[in-house]
């Protein structure tokens, strides 16, 4: 059997799937043997297939597998029992929303109107290290008495923690939250994820 | 890979892969393994959602709402199938209705042409000379090889992604978008040959130029 180029291009997928019956396939390798075209489009092919096909192209964006964990955590970990993950979701997002605004304020440089006295030693350093824990909301300082799950701790900075989701801890972050919007803003947070414990241990 | 000490000689997990055996865990209400289930397919779910939505921050949450359909429906999957397939097509799934839901706002659809039925010519027919897997290290090459996929239609890059890129075959891919196997072939044939010429014209200006090749010998 031979072929032409044409019939070589026609096929050349097939081929590479190795998707073909074995007299045309071996009347392609002969064709491959003698034309030069044919074989640059060949192993051009092969290149494409390879390159394409290696997991080195494929980029996730900064931050998404933190965020997939987070996600899961929330609506699969933590939800339980017959209590709706959405619901949990959009718990959860109405305190993000909320702890977001909050944690922003107290890590933005204080406005330019308070007195030199009150800035000094207040907001949370960005880098600080914290600690958070599997399913719950706050950051602590490492060594809070606070903190449940501690075999289940991950460290960060309060930046991270915060871009994450969290809020401060009110017992440990107090002497940086001497702001009294924050502290009323951290106080609800905390009676938020009290409700939301208390609510997942009714259903269980 | 270690085995895990809570398996039994006797027990039937012993034979299972470590993947296998998460699956039945998360099956039995080990909600807490599903993450490390789905672990190591994040980039592919995430790239089969990229693919179809062509947007980064959709894609990212069509992967998470895909996470729970998968995690909702895992007491039905079967050991059949491969777990990896499994979960690039709901999430494939999840993207297309997310697609025709927001139709309106997405004029690609308007520009579709119908699968082409002549032959395909190649254009250049350039020396070749393979080239190596470590050029993807270089963030220059991934981004010309994403530049080259995205000047495709989307009916061709479609299927080119799922049975190039995720491995999918021939047959799930066709179950995957809804076509038929014979489209799949036809529109796959197109895309690898399309690609071969974009990049091979891409080498000609020199994209791949600082790439340790030969003198002369043109990779395509
Ligand atoms: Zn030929
Ligand atoms: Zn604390």
């Amino acid at each position: 059997m031979v072929v032409s180029c044409e019939a070589v291009w026609r096929e050349i997928s097939n081929y590479l799937e190795d998707d073909m019956d074995p007299g045309l396939r071996s009347a392609m390798e002969e064709h491959f043997r003698s034309c030069q075209h044919c074989n640059a489009v060949l192993e051009g092919t092969r290149n494409v297939i390879r390159l394409y096909g290696d997991d080195r192209m494929f980029e996730l964006p900064s931050g998404f597998s933190r965020r997939m964990e987070r996600w899961l955590t929330r609506n699969v970990v933590v939800s339980r029992g017959t209590w709706p993950g959405w619901l949990i979701a959009a718990v959860a997002a109405v305190l993000v929303a909320s702890s977001l605004t909050l944690a922003r304020s107290l890590m933005t440089p204080n406005p330019p109107l308070r007195s030199e006295h009150a800035q000094a030693g207040h907001g949370i350093p960005p880098d600080m290290v914290v600690v958070v824990t599997e399913g719950a909301k706050l950051f602590h300082v490492p060594g809070c008495e606070v903190i449940h799950n501690k075999d289940k701790q991950r460290t960060l900075t309060a930046k991270e923690a915060t871009r994450e989701g969290y809020v401060p801890c009110l017992r440990c972050m107090r002497k940086y939250l001497n702001l009294a919007g924050a502290r009323r803003a951290g106080a609800h947070a905390e009676k938020d994820e009290q409700r939301e414990a208390a609510i997942r241990a009714a259903v269980d | 890979m270690p085995e895990p000490n809570l398996v039994l000689e006797n027990s039937p997990l012993a034979a299972m892969t470590r993947e296998q055996q998460l699956i039945a865990s998360v099956q039995q209400g080990r909600r807490e393994l599903f993450y490390e289930l789905v672990r190591p397919y994040e980039r592919r779910v995430y790239a089969a959602a990229l693919a179809i939505l062509r947007n980064e921050a959709d894609a990212e949450e069509v992967c998470q709402e895909a996470m729970l359909k998968a995690f909702a429906h895992i007491p039905q999957f079967r050991a059949e199938a491969r777990f990896s397939t499994w979960l690039i097509q709901i999430t494939v799934n999840e993207a297309l209705m997310r697609r025709r839901r927001d139709r309106t706002v997405v004029m690609e659809g308007l520009a579709e042409h119908p699968d082409e039925e002549g032959n395909y010519t190649p254009r250049d027919f350039a020396d070749w000379r393979e080239i190596p897997s470590e050029a993807l290290e270089r963030k220059e090459v991934r981004q010309r090889l994403a530049e080259a996929l995205a000047m495709l239609d989307r009916k061709y890059r479609e299927v080119f992604m799922m049975r190039d890129m995720e491995h999918l075959n021939i047959q799930e891919t066709a179950e995957a978008l809804g076509i038929s196997t014979a489209s799949v072939k036809t529109r796959l044939l197109r895309a690898r040959l399309m690609l071969r010429d974009l990049l091979a014209a891409g080498w000609e200006r020199g994209w791949f130029s600082r790439l340790p090749f030969e003198k002369g010998s043109k990779p395509w």
